[in-house]
């Protein structure tokens, strides 16, 4: 047989155990993703700018006509912008996944012998890095316009636990979206209408006591209500009732859904 | 008993109420390129998309390596290498980061993905643009490092989909020698293409496609037979003299084109055939001003089966 660089099996692959390969694959394509955000700059400059935008809105024009109680109106804002941007920030996940599929690279990325999960959970670490770097610079800003949060260092830990988590459970969600919707026009059509209530309608900019009765049982029940008490009494002390593991439970119980689901999707219909 | 790299049974695939795939047979054997043709829509593409797992068949049954495409996909993707119709590489990636993340997903080494991708790079001529994102490449050269990528874990089997649409005459000459490499080298291709003089120079087997089935299977030479001989034209001097041109050779299966002072005979093969035309025309006063010996080509096969001429469907093709 001739030498030819093309010859087969010129190269072999390295023989190792399934699991291996599980954890070779998704960190190949989550170091795709996360270059791409090194790459991609002018979008995480702007995905932060818009939330830093809303906190300054909150904080010095609507922020003084909402009544929080005992609590200053920036410190319980905090919590609920920083949840708001996370949501928003996962819907890159539904773009990055859309630009994917629009580009065929996910019929490319189907015919290998990788795990199906694998360019998604690429995606959606992703997301989790990307917003941990927003949450970091919209904390430090928070601090600069008054915001003085009471967490201790293990509290913060846990706070950051839940940020993740729900990132985490959004994005996956988002990567549903990304392959239902298949163009990066509807995409964004569908996640706003999935985000803008579920982050207005929640506790997020105001207390839920004042709002109509019919809103207020969805807002004080939806899962994203919880996770911003929850977020919110861990900062600044307020009582955490049941909130914390609530939202938990949502989170987890989404993971367990969505990401099924979605590898579902990427198999069976993942593709022009 | 022959060796069959690629076997397709039977197979059949819908969309909604549209019948694409209406039962097709084919058997491509080890270290052979098989061509598949046929106009758009004909389902090309749906094919190659159920041969490498990317679609499930509704019925029927296809081979890959001896693997079963709906029941190992996985063994399937492990022998194969795909280059689909249109690009699709990572756009913010370099070229370099491209072809060794295809390497990494392949499963080769660090080391044997980085040496697979410098080597890819230079054999395709991407080595100067190899630390630039993708997307400040042209179309030709996104479509080098996509069948570069394919190409990376040096599979026993390719589909390679269009490959040279939209590469200019180097390039396709570029992916053409490759071809042949990989053939050599024992590899088995199933291609598609729109360029005809591309089936005749690299397959082995052309398969015409049409309206779901197969209706046309063999070598090139096989194919251009069903068409018809080698054919004689003569061009004449004058209009006045096309008609004594024509009783001239009468008999001799002419067919003629008066607006271009055309008269061709077909032939069986032999020089005095020609002067034998020759004489009779002179005999008759006929003056000419041109003559050519013309083959049968694919496009001619490719006219009388399908119908359709495959140049024009070619524009339909471009995006
Ligand atoms: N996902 C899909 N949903 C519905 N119809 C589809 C789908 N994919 C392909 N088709 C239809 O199937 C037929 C065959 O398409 P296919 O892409 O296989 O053709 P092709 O031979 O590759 O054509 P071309 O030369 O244009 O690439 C076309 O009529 C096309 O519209
Ligand atoms: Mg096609």
């Amino acid at each position: 047989m001739s030498r030819s660089k093309f010859a087969i099996g010129s190269v072999k692959p390295e023989q190792r155990s399934k699991l291996y390969w599980m954890f070779s694959d998704s960190g190949v394509l989550i170091k795709r993703s996360l270059s791409h955000i090194v790459k991609n700059r002018d979008q995480v400059l702007g995905l932060t700018i818009q939330p830093i935008m809303f906190m300054l809105l909150f904080r010095y024009v609507f922020g003084g006509a909402i009544n929080t109680g005992s609590v200053s109106y920036v410190n319980f804002l905090v919590a609920g912008i920083l949840i708001q941007s996370a949501a928003f920030g996962a819907l890159t996940t539904s773009l990055s996944v859309a630009t994917d599929l629009q580009k065929g690279l996910i019929d490319r990325i189907k015919s290998l012998p990788i795990v199906g999960w694998g360019l998604l959970m690429g995606h959606v670490v992703g997301d989790l890095a990307r917003n941990l770097i927003q949450s970091l610079v919209m904390i430090g800003i928070g601090l600069l316009v008054g915001f003085r949060p009471s967490a201790s260092p293990y509290e913060w830990l846990l706070i950051a636990g839940i940020v993740l988590l729900f990132t985490f459970a959004i994005s996956w969600i988002a990567a549903i979206m990304g392959l239902v919707a298949r163009s990066v026009e509807s995409v964004q059509w569908m996640g706003f209408f999935l985000v803008f209530p579920l982050t207005f309608a929640s506790a997020a900019f105001a207390p839920t006591q004042t709002m109509a009765k019919w809103l207020r049982v969805f807002a004080e029940n939806q899962p994203v209500t919880h996770v911003i008490e929850a977020v919110r009494a861990l900062m600044i002390g307020t009582p955490i009732g049941n909130h914390a593991w609530l939202a938990a439970v949502w989170c987890i119980g989404i993971i367990a859904v969505a990401m099924p689901f979605a590898t579902h999707l990427f198999r069976k219909y993942g593709g022009r | 008993m022959t060796d069959d790299a690629i076997v397709i049974e039977d197979l059949r695939k819908n969309f909604k109420d549209v019948k694409v795939l209406e039962g097709i047979d084919l058997k491509v054997e080890r270290g052979t390129v098989l061509a598949l043709l046929g106009p758009n829509g004909a389902g090309k593409t749906t094919t190659i998309r159920i041969l490498s797992t990317l679609l499930q068949p509704d019925d029927g049954r296809a081979y890959i390596n001896g693997h079963d495409v709906v029941k190992d996909p996985d063994a399937v993707r492990a022998s194969i290498g795909l280059t689909g119709q249109y690009a699709a590489v990572d756009e913010l990636l370099t070229g370099r980061e491209n072809l060794e993340m295809m390497g990494r997903l392949y499963h080769l080494s660090k080391a044997d993905s980085r040496t697979r991708a410098e080597e890819m790079l230079a054999e395709f001529e991407l080595t100067d643009a190899a630390n630039r994102a993708v997307k400040t490449y042209s179309g030709g050269m996104k479509r080098r490092l996509d069948v570069a990528a394919s190409l990376i874990a040096a599979p026993p089997i390719l589909f390679l989909d269009e490959p040279t649409t939209g590469l200019d005459p180097r390039s396709r000459l570029k992916v053409w020698d490759i071809v042949q490499q990989l053939v050599d080298a024992g590899a088995t291709i199933f291609l598609t293409t729109q360029y005809l003089d591309e089936a005749d120079k690299l397959a082995d087997r052309i398969a015409v496609l049409d309206h779901g089935r197969i209706i046309a299977e063999g070598t090139a030479d096989e194919l251009k037979e069903k068409v018809g001989k080698d054919r004689l034209e003569v061009t004449v001097t004058k209009e006045s003299d096309f008609d004594a041109a024509l009783r001239a050779v009468e008999g001799a299966a002419a067919q003629s084109d008066p607006e271009e002072r055309r008269v061709s005979v077909a032939m069986e093969g032999g020089v005095h055939e020609v002067k034998e035309l020759l004489d009779r025309l002179e005999r008759a006063g006929v003056k000419i001003e041109g003559l050519a010996l013309h083959k049968p080509t694919l496009d001619d096969v490719f006219l009388h089966l399908t119908g359709h001429e495959a140049m024009e469907n070619d524009q339909v093709t471009k995006k």
